[in-house]
């Protein structure tokens, strides 16, 4: 299994890993901006509009003033994992990026670049193992933090991101009987040449967006801060930049989440009319990663336009939401789907 | 020594000390977090043995569900090492000497057992399509029997869960 690793493969994937993790942060960091200036349409306001042309400085100005604001540790918290919280989600959310396929290969120098970090044979499961841990970050960082508040925002947390796993695993498993396979970049592939899997799958996408919508805690899922009862949920003790790796990562969350949802359901880097555009392949590879960060944005306009427009849902509405519809109609669609895979061979 | 074997001992240790971690810290969040630990570090042999499904597979039920349902009991219920309760000697006592003799009944099953070597290019075993193929052509009696249970046991639940 461990092949020979030229030094070539290792240098390759580690610039490869460090723009990845630039990009996501920098889209994550604009994100933010996104999110003031359409929060502001909506509402019938300016936003932000002082820092730089347009406000287009102002994410650099809120990072600054987050590392520069004091440092506060609660005196009865527990130091270590009121530092290791944060830290975690952070990390947890970064992670997801490595098996994504973010455009075809590339061919430089008589060397053909794969524009995935690894593709591994179990790429969507690694992704759902990922998300399964972000949830530690808020447990730990909430628990620690040794506040009611924090640790009510924890325990909402803990069981909305539970709940939601099912559903969001249930509507998985019948994309997959139709892939076949668990490798994101054999997903993507298969829908070069058919249709996009939302086409043969739209109950299953909609069953995963409002998973992933639930698992980035974003409204109207934000149980778990909810600012009007909870003060601000989970991160309630934090201040400085700790807060900031919490906000954050939420915006990284939001990406990568919008990054897998093109890739299983929209036919990732494809687009449509690739295979009769005349243009070296190197070109069509950069066309793609174009396509795909313009379906991402796409995307993550969507998260914000939902966010202002659908007001929070109450604790019981979420839970009835996600055990006794979510669920039910994942395994409904799992039947079907199988049914209708069934169907032709008799 | 090859860079499995290297990855192999890293593995072990780190894995050995967070067990005995969670054995050993008073404070029972920690030992939940060390078990996490111990999880990770046996996802990690997993992989080495290429049985990548296995690995991934272990991290999403032990560490993302059934850890997470542990700390949300233990902070629940709020324990803290202050208030674990003073335990007897008898008790101790007791704890001792049953752990002794789980010990060995276990090493007698290990000397036994039939640790056969896996045969040379037999590594694909744990790859997810022969897992499935061997769930369930060859064990498909076991593996139904075993997810009945499950039914079972979360049917049960329910009925506990509505009793009130």
């Amino acid at each position: 299994m461990f092949l020979e690793i030229s030094a070539f493969l290792v240098i390759e994937k580690l610039i490869l890993v460090a723009a990845i993790l630039g990009i996501s942060l920098f889209i994550a960091m604009y994100s933010t901006y996104a999110e003031r200036k359409l929060a502001a349409f909506i509402q019938d306001r300016r936003g932000p509009n002082r820092a730089g042309i347009f406000g287009i400085l102002q994410p650099l100005a809120d990072g600054g003033k987050l590392f520069f604001k004091e440092e506060i540790i609660p005196e009865y918290a527990n130091k270590f994992l009121f530092i290791l919280g944060p830290a975690l989600f952070m990390i947890t959310a970064c992670m997801t990026s490595a098996v994504v396929p973010w455009g075809s290969t590339l061919h430089i120098a008589g060397r053909d670049i794969s524009l995935q970090v690894a593709d591994v044979n179990i790429g969507i499961l690694y992704v759902f193992g990922v998300v399964s841990l972000g949830v530690y970050g808020i447990m730990i960082g909430g628990w620690a933090s040794n506040n009611k508040y924090s640790l009510l925002g924890t325990i909402r947390a803990a069981s909305q991101i539970i709940s939601y796993e099912l559903a969001m695993g249930l509507s998985l498993i019948a994309l997959l009987m139709i892939t076949g396979s668990l490798s994101l970049k054999d997903i993507v592939e298969q829908q070069s040449h058919g249709v996009w899997y939302i086409v043969y799958q739209p109950i299953g996408f909609l069953i995963f967006l409002v998973c992933a919508f639930a698992e980035c805690n974003r409204t109207p899922f934000d149980l778990a801060e909810c600012d009007s009862e909870l003060v601000m949920g989970f991160h309630t003790e934090y201040s400085s930049m700790k807060l900031g790796f919490y906000l954050f990562a939420e915006y990284i969350n939001m990406f990568i989440s919008s990054a897998v949802m093109v890739t299983l359901y929209f036919g990732g880097y494809n687009f449509p009319g690739m295979h009769s555009l005349h243009v070296s392949p190197n070109m069509l590879t950069i066309l793609g990663v174009i396509a795909f960060f313009i379906k991402i944005f796409i995307f993550l306009f969507f998260f914000i336009w939902v966010r202002w427009t659908v007001p929070r849902f109450r604790y019981d509405q979420l839970m009835k939401l996600g055990w006794k519809m979510l669920i039910p109609l994942a395994i409904l669609n799992l039947l079907i789907t199988g049914a209708l895979m069934l169907y032709p061979h008799h | 020594m090859s860079l499995p074997v290297i990855l192999f001992w890293i593995l072990a240790v780190i894995s050995i000390l967070s067990a005995i971690g969670v054995v050993m810290a008073k404070n029972p969040v920690h030992s939940v977090l060390l078990l996490i630990v111990t999880f990770f570090t046996i996802a990690g042999l997993y992989i080495l043995l290429n049985a990548q499904f296995l690995a991934v597979v272990h991290i999403i039920v032990y560490a993302g569900a059934i850890m997470v349902l542990f700390l949300f009991v233990i902070m629940l219920m709020n324990l803290n090492a202050s208030g674990e309760p003073q335990k007897n000697n008898l008790v101790k006592f007791a704890g001792v000497i049953s752990g002794g003799i789980l010990l060995i009944v276990l090493v007698a099953v290990l000397k036994q057992a039939n640790t056969g070597m896996l045969a040379e290019g037999s590594d694909h075993i744990g790859l997810i399509q022969n897992l499935g193929q061997a769930l369930f052509k060859d064990f498909v009696l076991p593996f139904e029997v075993s997810s009945i249970l499950f039914l079972s046991a979360m049917i049960g639940a329910i009925v506990i869960g509505k009793r009130e």
